[in-house]
């Protein structure tokens, strides 16, 4: 179940910690006799997290890539294995296919419009004050800093019952639209093919733009900055400056945003079940995680819920690789050049 | 420059500097006023859309159904709690919340011994087959719930749990293991060996010497990462939904889904935005406690 010997290295950057550079090989505290004291300790604070692990996490992914080659319906102990069928089965359902097409429309948009605001605030808010004197963002930053980040410690299903409230034709967003003059006529948001979509992507912006911000302003504050002052000296405006002192020196932190963003938009099961929990107008907001959880749990077509989550997880592989290839492509050159 | 500074920077840059500071003091451009300006706008801008919804909720919670379908903005005609006590009563979210309290207190509690016990002896011991394990749990961060989900139903009924609150903690702690390991064991790395040591030498138990040495060396460590596993467990949607299908065992975030979608428009929404004012106070508090410590623990936790 570990990733690709490629992707290895890779992941270990997206993984929330790593040991930092260069692993220090743990102390070796002379050759451990098997004391009681010695065994106890590790049979409790090794053996008992992992198992718990092991039987928790690490069991249910290896069964679920089982399942998926099963027509299992979880009632009887009976299976039949049928390799493929399963896959070959969703590659032919155009709602399945349709709900893919979403969660990619949502893997690509979702970062890129939450990413672009969030550096951009970032870079207001560290280095987006006067041009002259300290390299300094502007005044009163840390109110901005507060209240952005606030959408992200609530949780996730409140956010989308929230805003399906908002969207909702007697909500707040038509009571705005009311007020400056518009007549929205009740117009309900998440219930036409044309906005539902984009108002649900607006949704996961607002609770995630907070969080890459403070990411974002933590990763800027670590430059140097003689960097700044040195671009200033050879003329750089702010724009200059953002795009090619700011953006190249924070590449690795944007690409772990990119990952984990990414992750949350091909999952986005919260939001959408939220939103709309049956997958909104034609279908425009269904995910893959809705679908399959629908057919797991209403459908017991366990089988074949199980192949859609390896689907999942293929694609959310494929999705990490693809940042990793970009990145790579694009940056490794600049990075040397510049620093 | 003026001649003084240059002197002053010869001989000590660090007040050379301040002095300089003080002598060009910055003075604001044209340009920088108006980007200044253009900042300031859109960053209050964003500010208000952040905060107008939590407003909003907030009035709506006192109001009775008939004023929220009246008008959006208007102040609640008197601000009883009578949402409040039909929430927390009538429709169960006072159950819910304790539900939750002990979901969540729990597991909390279990993921953090078992996360820095596990941190502790991967990162600080030579155990054959410590690598795998590593390797295992990035695997469990990366990988989708959603894969996980099914099989996993179906353990939790085997050994009877599905749908008991002992299920979900042993479930919240599995999942909120690797992250907590990840976190802690660059931090078990970063101690000093020699303290270890010395608690050797002075005759300590391993036991001993974890508990009442490295643990409360690694305090900062643990309270950063409490704090993120705290507001990660209580957000917890997809595991209850999925495990824990009995009503009396309802936890908030469930309890909020299945209540908003149960009746459509029905619902009794003053009752609905009370309910997520209750949900949220508590993260609320957290939040307000924690703020600095916890901007301080996303940065330190994802960008190295």
């Amino acid at each position: 179940m570990t990733a690709a010997p490629g992707l290895d290295a890779a992941l270990d950057t997206a993984a929330v910690t790593t040991a930092g550079a260069g692993r220090r090989k743990p102390l070796r505290l002379g050759r451990r006799r098997l004391t009681f004291d010695y065994v106890s300790f590790l049979l409790v604070f090794l053996v008992v997290p992992v198992a718990i692990f092991l039987i928790f996490v690490i069991s249910p992914f290896v069964q679920a890539v089982y399942y998926s080659m099963t027509n299992w319906t979880g009632f009887s102990a009976e299976m039949d294995f049928v390799g493929l069928k399963n896959f070959v089965r969703l590659f032919t359902d155009t709602t399945f296919l349709q709900a893919m097409g979403n969660n990619i429309v949502l893997a690509i948009f979702v970062p890129l419009i939450t990413l672009s605001i969030a550096l951009i605030f970032a870079s207001m808010i560290t280095v987006g004050g006067p041009s002259t004197g300290q390299v300094r963002g502007l005044a009163g930053s840390s109110f901005y800093r507060v209240v952005s980040f606030f959408p992200y410690v609530i949780p996730a299903i409140v956010i989308g019952i929230l805003w399906a409230l908002i969207y909702s034709p007697e909500g707040l967003l038509n009571g705005i639209l009311e007020m400056v003059g518009l007549d929205p006529n009740g117009f309900a948001w998440l219930g036409d093919e044309r906005t539902a979509m984009g108002a649900s992507i607006f949704v996961i912006v607002w609770g995630m733009v907070g969080f890459y911000m403070v990411l974002f302003i933590a990763a800027i504050k670590g430059i140097p900055s003689e960097i700044y002052e040195a671009a200033r000296i050879d003329g750089a405006g702010r724009y200059r400056t953002s795009i090619s002192i700011t953006l190249p020196l924070i590449r690795d932190n944007v690409q772990t945003a990119v990952i984990y963003i990414g992750i949350l938009a091909l999952d986005a099961f919260v939001y959408m079940a939220a939103l709309n929990s049956t997958g909104g107008p034609g279908n425009t907001t269904l995910v893959m995680s809705q679908y399959l959880y629908r057919t797991a749990f209403e459908k017991s077509q366990f089988g074949l819920a199980s192949a859609m989550g390896v689907v999942l997880a293929v694609v959310t592989l494929v999705f990490a690789a693809i940042v990793f290839l970009i990145n790579r492509l694009t940056g490794g050159r600049d990075d040397e050049g510049r620093l | 420059m003026s001649e003084k500074t240059q002197t002053l920077i010869a001989i000590d840059p660090r007040r050379a500097r301040k002095d300089a500071a003080l002598i060009r003091r910055p003075r604001s451009t044209g340009g920088d006023k108006v980007v200044g300006t253009i900042s300031h706008v859109i960053l209050a801008i964003w500010s208000i859309i952040v905060i107008l919804p939590l407003l909003w909720t907030l009035f709506s919670s006192f109001k009775s159904t008939g004023e929220i379908f009246d008008s959006p903005f208007a102040l609640p005609a008197s601000w009883d709690l009578t949402n409040y006590v039909n929430a927390w009563t009538k429709y169960n979210f006072g159950q819910m919340f304790l539900n939750t309290v002990i979901v969540v207190g729990v597991a909390l509690v279990l993921v953090m011994l078992l996360g820095a016990m596990c941190a502790y002896v991967l990162a600080r011991f030579s155990v054959p087959g410590s690598r795998v394990i590593y390797y295992l749990m990035l695997a469990g961060l990366t990988f989708p719930v959603f894969l996980a989900i099914v099989p996993l139903f179906f353990i939790l009924q085997g050994i009877g749990l599905l749908g008991t609150l002992p299920g979900l903690i042993i479930t919240y702690v599995a999942f909120a293991l690797p992250f907590t390991v990840f976190f802690l064991y660059s931090f078990f790395r970063s101690l000093p060996y020699e303290i270890q040591e010395a608690a050797y030498v002075d005759g300590a138990s391993e036991w001993r010497t974890f508990f009442q040495v490295m643990l409360p060396m690694a305090k900062p460590g643990l309270a950063a990462v409490g704090i993120l596993n705290f507001l990660g467990l209580w957000n917890q949607f997809l595991l209850p939904v999925a495990l824990n299908p009995n009503a009396s065992q309802y936890v908030l975030s469930q309890g909020m889904a299945a209540f908003a979608s149960a009746a459509g428009y029905e619902v009794d929404q003053g009752a609905l935005f009370a309910a997520v004012i209750i949900t949220i106070v508590p993260v609320l508090i957290v939040y307000i406690f924690f703020q600095r410590q916890l901007q301080g623990s996303v940065s330190q936790g994802t960008s190295r």
